[in-house]
């Protein structure tokens, strides 16, 4: 914290921009080493999941961790985005896959916004209640109404021909970078947002909206539009959870526990923080593989899948609790904690 | 007519349900202000451990306690492991650490006792009664009398009482009850030992309705409107908030779910809710938040 401060008030001949190497290794390595050496099973199974959803918990950390209200309906707008973007594509061919994609994100940022309504007067529990109501709602819509799947009989939604300028990314690369670029073009776009005044005025009415209204920051206005933009970014993903991920998708792949698992990204990765998604989604995808192998390991099958279940139910809780008495701003906290200290090292200080 | 005031009455008594699990969270809430969502998980438990014990012949008075036993220890390690380590942090924090305790709770429950559906026998008949022409069950009749009996016990003991009153203090002002020597710890064991009691009697009478089940820890999403009708902090707000839900979902779903399709007792409540938060944005008797810079 120190240090960034004085970054900020030092005279400008000090601020040397560095190159950002991590950065462009991490990018080196997500576009071309992946893509080279990852087999299906990684692509498909680990790296889209996980992409999604730190595109996901990106959308409700832009709404919970920075502007400060708390929703448990992230997978109703994911929902939205994955029906409209199907909606798109199947009843406007012509708009071809990116347009469609902005198409569901837009859609699910007016839904937002009109869910969000209720921000203006009230906060706090009383508003994550009523975001409850938009997740239960639009699962009872995406099920009652058949219009929504094309009049399927199992009520469910597959990706039509995934294709970008006539090539095909019905493949598992295909789709790995589909959704990679996706998610870095909106993880830069949000960066920039927060960095914004729009940002500022977000952390501010996070920090106490009574005091920012002080001083002059027009909170509702600021509060809807966080609830949009989080839909936007929420609907997005949902397609690509869809679409990228699994393929054929109902309203029950977008239930409450989606909703849970989201927020529990946020809340491991850090509240308030970009990289932390990424963070958090890597922990929450990786933990039930993790677990599971090791289940294999330990007891060799002779567990049955429920009582295993059982347990890494469990062993989730105890993370969470874990983790918000040890470490309350998440893991991305920890991790520069961790690079603070390796930056000095060997000296202790 | 008949049919109406027949689908109005089996509405509220439905809803005298919904208040017995409402109660629970006020009872939390008002005492240490944490939204406690693992209330349907400490239900389910409840329900749990009082059918497996049951079922291993021990008789019910026994059971009865062995489950209130249960669930104190349960309170207890509550307080010792999860809540005192977070003291002083904000409510967004307690609440999802009762999030991850709903996952523990559900998990042990499932892990300990199995995962299949149970019958629980309370000796009660579902039998339909008529009084005046109108056809009542007897079970909600016998649900609604347990939740007043609750309700005046609960009362006499937060207004009659020296526990009730250090509760109400603390609920007041936590610092002012410090200082004045209340011991917050103790207090937040009653507390969670209440509700998890308050759960069990919520948890017999849901789980004799469907069977004791892993749904049961779902009941706490039919509570959540009825908190907000109510406003967190009310007792009273809790019934009130109940009788309304559980009377305007009987009839929507009689009246207005034709039209639209049907099925929407999951979401209509929540509607409401938002109806009546736009009105009054801390529920019908919800303490008004003052705010200063």
């Amino acid at each position: 914290m120190s240090i960034s401060l004085t970054r900020e008030t030092a005279p400008a001949v000090l601020i040397q921009r560095r190159v950002p190497i991590g950065l462009i290794a991490l990018l080196l390595i997500a576009f071309v080493v992946v893509p080279l050496t990852g087999n299906d099973y990684w692509l498909n199974a680990i790296l889209i999941p996980f992409l999604v959803l730190s595109l996901a918990g990106l959308g409700l950390n832009l709404l919970t961790g920075y502007t400060g209200q708390t929703s448990v309906g992230a997978a109703g707008f994911m929902a939205v985005g994955a029906f409209a973007t199907y909606g798109f594509l199947l009843r406007l061919p012509e708009l071809g896959l990116p347009v469609a994609l902005l198409g569901g994100g837009l859609i699910s940022a007016v839904v937002g916004f009109v869910f969000g309504l209720p921000s203006s007067r009230i906060k706090g529990f009383y508003l994550m209640v009523t975001t409850l109501a938009a997740q239960f709602f639009l699962e009872w819509l995406f099920v009652k109404f058949p219009w929504f799947y094309n009049y399927g009989s199992s009520g469910t939604i597959s990706a039509p021909k995934l294709a970008l300028f006539g090539h095909d990314l019905n493949t598992p690369l295909g789709r790995y970078l589909l959704t990679l670029t996706t998610v870095l073009l909106l993880t830069w776009v949000a960066v920039n947002l927060v960095k914004s005044q729009i940002g500022r005025n977000w952390m501010a009415i996070r920090d106490m909206d009574t005091a920012a209204a002080v001083i002059g920051i027009p909170v509702v206005r600021y509060k809807h539009l966080a609830f949009a933009v989080s839909s936007f970014y929420l609907g997005i993903a949902g397609a690509l959870w869809a679409f990228a991920y699994l393929g054929t998708a109902s309203a029950s792949s977008f239930d409450i526990n989606r909703s849970f698992q989201i927020l529990f990204i946020i809340i491991i990765g850090g509240m308030g923080s970009i990289a932390g998604n990424f963070v958090g989604a890597a922990f929450i995808s990786l933990l039930p593989i993790l677990l599971s192998h090791a289940g294999q390991a330990l007891f060799g099958g002779s567990v049955d899948a429920g009582q295993l279940q059982n347990l890494q139910k469990i062993i989730f809780g105890v993370l969470i609790i874990l983790f918000l008495i040890k470490e309350p701003e998440g893991l991305i906290r920890l991790l520069s904690n961790l690079r603070e200290r390796l930056s000095h090292w060997p000296l202790r200080f | 007519m008949t049919f109406f005031f027949e689908t109005l009455l089996g509405g509220l008594l439905a809803g005298t349900m919904y208040s017995l699990v409402a109660i629970g969270f006020v009872l939390i809430y008002k005492a240490s202000g944490v939204f406690n969502f693992a209330q349907g998980a400490m239900l389910l438990f409840a329900a749990l451990t009082f059918v497996s014990l049951h079922d291993q012949g021990v008789p019910f008075a026994l059971a009865l306690l062995l489950t209130v036993v249960v669930m104190i220890i349960g309170a207890l390690l509550i307080e010792r492991l999860v809540l005192r380590p977070l003291v002083n942090r904000s409510q967004i924090t307690l609440f999802m650490a009762t999030l991850g305790l709903s996952f523990i709770i559900e998990g042990l429950a499932q892990g300990l006792m199995g995962s299949q559906v149970r019958a629980l026998d309370l000796g009660i008949d579902d039998v339909p009664l008529f009084i005046g022409g109108m056809m009542v069950s007897q079970f909600d009749l016998i649900a609604a009398a347990a939740a007043i009996v609750l309700v005046t016990v609960l009362a006499l003991l937060f207004n009659k009482t020296r526990i009730g009153v250090s509760l109400r203090a603390v609920a007041d002002d936590t610092t002012a009850a410090l200082s004045i020597g209340i011991n917050l710890n103790r207090i937040w064991q009653i507390v969670w030992a209440v509700a998890g009691i308050v759960g069990l009697v919520a948890g017999l009478l849901w789980g004799a309705r469907q069977g004791v089940q892993f749904s049961l820890s779902l009941v706490v999403l039919k509570a959540l409107p009825v908190l907000i009708i109510g406003g967190f902090t009310s007792i009273g707000g809790a019934i009130v908030g109940g009788l309304i839900v559980g009377a305007a979902e009987n009839l929507a779903e009689v009246y207005i779910g034709p039209l639209i399709g049907g099925g929407i007792t999951p979401w209509f409540a929540y509607v409401l809710a938002l109806a009546f938060l736009y009105i009054r944005p801390a529920g019908l008797f919800g303490e008004r938040a003052i705010e200063r810079v």
